[in-house]
């Protein structure tokens, strides 16, 4: 889970790394109000913040100096409801100027290919810092850290010393890393990033911009991240899933996808397109990912069919299920009985193509046969029911 | 032989007691793995009796069970929060193979059991991965026994359905041994672990290899297979239409040098000579192609 920049700005302060006064608003007033206060302490001067979780916002125009509270309600006014990179600002943060002497990159993450952490500096922070790395990647130092051991004073001195920082910043900036360490380590993060990491006129470092992602596996010892959680972007079919515990993503096409684990459903994702591109013209494309997991029994099985049919786009549904623990007897049971929910509901049933796999997958075949569902076909290869389905989806849209 | 996991593994379980414990052990036990002991530092002294009437004691440590049973495998199924320090108490035992079957496991948590287990003598697979078989020996973890038989195949993948999916189709040859390491960012044994593993072993002709999008693990393999593996290898790749996102944004760009969507991983494999599969059925049909081929030249 990433978390907006006040929210950085919030735990990086509730860990003891110097940050700037900011406050948050969502409306123009609240703006004002917020610059009013927050200027006192910068001779009237204020930033005002789109709040997006993606890069590029200086460059949108959502990041603008104001010099009185008037000329921040005016921002404020202006990137409220801007759209970014898809993103719409709902909320901005009224942040405290600063007089920038220096800017510096500093992040830690995990290096997934060294199965470690890893934590990265520069003196040439605030532009981009993809570019730099490709550019000049002797400018960006590289330290990995052991998890078990973290940055400790030793740790940060090495950064420091590959960085290649001014000795007389030595005792502040190491401060700060071992402070953002504490950040990542005590809030389950996988990354911490700032940038920039800045040097003020009067020599004071100060994390001017924070970015952090959350693990989301470590709820359990975090009850207090699900106040980070947004609530506001999300698909609607999105929210029935998650109130249903399904693992759903909303994608574009027509084609509906059941499937049970998350790599074989992506690579029925893949199939199917595959098929809708040769059999169809590309008229039939993957309409969402939906992962039933291991044990698809009934209800999952009429959970997920119920969330597929609700979208309007779906004109076929593609359940892909390989039995592997879970017995497709038990998987085609879950079918016919997801069939008699949605009759409850007063749902009529759109074409679905079933392919059943695996461990028992004769009876599961048979039960389907038997049971004479309504707008159901049976195809026995991954590939003939992906091609199948497109063709069906094409064919109703 | 095989690779990781023989007919002589002696595997206990942490977790036995709990219901995915009992379930999976009463599976594996059916298809003849030496389960020898479980761990539930509640119930030491205690024995399970399962459905065929084996027997299995319940052990207070690991260390315990080791000590009583000879056991050199160790199967993980307790609950994410207290995975750290099974695997912790694993590690301290010196358990030669220890798999780390729960899902959901907090990054940080693995990042610091696999980075102990550094330099140690516990080698780690997962977590959140089905294990791994060799079909008529021993089946330490979730894969279902009966997908398939022994062969000269090896497998390893990062998903767990796709493992059954291939190992299905290619039934007809049967596997030396099928790894699933699991698809978390941190874990303990790495395609390339599993590489090595498979070249170096007498009973593998050739290996299959499964990736997903993300991370940069199925690069890195390429670039190993590329230097040190003279076996036919054949290459899958999910999530070659998913569209982008859930990414952990530009830090993590850099590190791998890779953009990790499925047709850079594809290119780099291809680059390496392993044929890759458009889908599940196309890649075994590859396989099975290059099982003829070496049969033919005997």
């Amino acid at each position: 889970m990433d978390l907006f920049e006040y929210q950085a700005r919030d735990v990086f302060e509730k860990h003891g790394v110097p940050v700037l006064a900011g406050a948050v608003a969502t409306t123009p007033a609240d703006a004002r109000a917020a610059a009013e206060q927050i200027g006192q302490k910068s001779g009237g001067v204020t930033v005002v913040k789109a709040q997006v979780k993606t890069g590029g916002r200086g460059k949108a125009g959502g990041v603008k100096v104001a010099k009185t509270a008037d000329e921040a309600e005016q921002y404020a006014e202006q990137i409220l409801g801007m759209d970014i990179k898809g993103h719409t600002v709902k909320t901005v943060m009224i942040a405290q100027g600063a007089r920038i002497a220096e800017e510096y990159y500093f992040s830690i993450l995990l290096d997934r290919a060294n199965r470690t952490y890893l934590a990265m500096c520069s003196k040439e922070g605030g532009m981009d810092i993809e570019q730099l790395a490709v550019e000049r990647p002797e400018a960006l130092a590289r330290i990995a850290v052991d998890p078990n051991v973290g940055i400790d004073d030793a740790k940060a001195d090495e950064i420091f010393d590959a960085a290649g920082f001014p000795d007389a910043d030595r005792a502040a900036l190491t401060d700060v890393m071992k402070k953002l360490w504490v950040v990542y380590r005590d809030e389950d993060a996988t990354l911490v990033e700032v940038n920039p990491l800045v040097k003020t006129e009067d020599g004071a470092i100060v994390a001017l911009d924070g970015k952090v992602s959350i693990d989301g596996n470590s709820e359990f010892r975090h009850p207090e991240h699900e106040a980070f959680v947004d609530h506001s972007k999300t698909d609607p079919l999105e929210v029935l899933a998650i109130e249903k515990g399904l693992n759903y993503v909303k994608l574009d096409g027509n084609v509906g996808i059941i499937g049970n684990g998350a790599g074989l459903v992506m690579s029925t994702l893949d199939v199917v397109a595959y098929a809708g591109e040769e059999f169809t013209g590309g008229a039939a494309k993957p309409a969402n990912f939906l992962d039933i997991g291991g044990g698809a029994n009934a209800e999952v099985m009429a959970n997920g069919l119920d969330v597929i049919f609700e979208d309007a786009q779906v004109k076929a549904v593609f359940v892909n299920v390989f039995g592997g623990i879970t017995a497709c007897d038990a998987v085609a049971n879950g079918i016919v009985q997801a069939y008699e929910i949605l009759k409850g509901h007063g749902k009529d049933p759109k074409p679905l193509v079933v392919r059943l796999d695996g461990n028992n997958a004769e009876l599961g075949r048979q039960i389907l046969d038997e049971a004479g569902l309504p707008k159901l076909e049976r195809v026995d290869t991954m590939d003939g029911a992906a091609r199948r389905v497109a063709e069906l989806a094409a064919a109703a849209s | 032989m095989a690779i990781f996991l023989t007919k002589d593994s002696k595997v206990i379980v942490q977790g036995m007691t709990g219901s995915e414990g009992m379930k999976h052990t009463t599976r594996m036990l059916a298809s003849g793995t030496q389960v020898v002991g479980g761990v539930n530092p509640k119930k030491a002294g205690t024995s399970v009796t399962f459905p065929e009437g084996q027997e299995v004691p319940v052990f207070g440590t690991v260390k315990e069970a080791m000590d009583a049973t000879g056991a050199d495998v160790t199967v993980i199924f307790v609950p994410a929060p207290f995975t750290k320090s099974a695997a912790i108490e694993a590690i301290d035992a010196e358990i030669p193979l220890c798999v780390v079957i729960t899902e959901g496991v907090a990054v940080r948590d693995t990042a610091e059991f696999y980075n102990y287990s550094l330099g140690k003598k516990t080698r780690i697979i997962g977590p959140n991965c089905p294990g791994l078989i060799s079909p008529g020996q021993s089946n330490a973890g979730i894969i279902p026994a009966d997908i398939s038989g022994p062969g000269r195949i090896g497998l390893v993948s990062k998903s767990g359905t796709l493992t059954y999916q291939m190992m299905f189709e290619l039934r007809d040859f049967g596997f030396s041994t099928g790894v699933g390491i699991g698809g978390d960012p941190i874990i303990g044994t790495s395609h390339i672990d599993c590489l090595e593993a498979f070249e170096a072993d007498p009973d593998t002709d050739a290996i299959v290899m499964i990736g997903e999008i993300g991370g940069d693990a199925e690069e890195r393999a390429a670039a190993y297979i590329k230097e040190h593996v003279t076996k036919p290898v054949v290459g899958y790749v999910a999530g070659f239409t998913a569209p982008e996102g859930k990414t952990m944004g530009h830090a993590g760009a850099i590190v791998s040098g890779s953009s990790g969507t499925a047709q850079a991983k594809k290119e780099a494999l291809e680059a390496a000579g392993v044929k890759v599969g458009k889908t599940p059925s196309e890649t075994a049909q590859l396989m099975r192609e290059v099982m003829q081929g070496l049969a033919a030249k005997g």
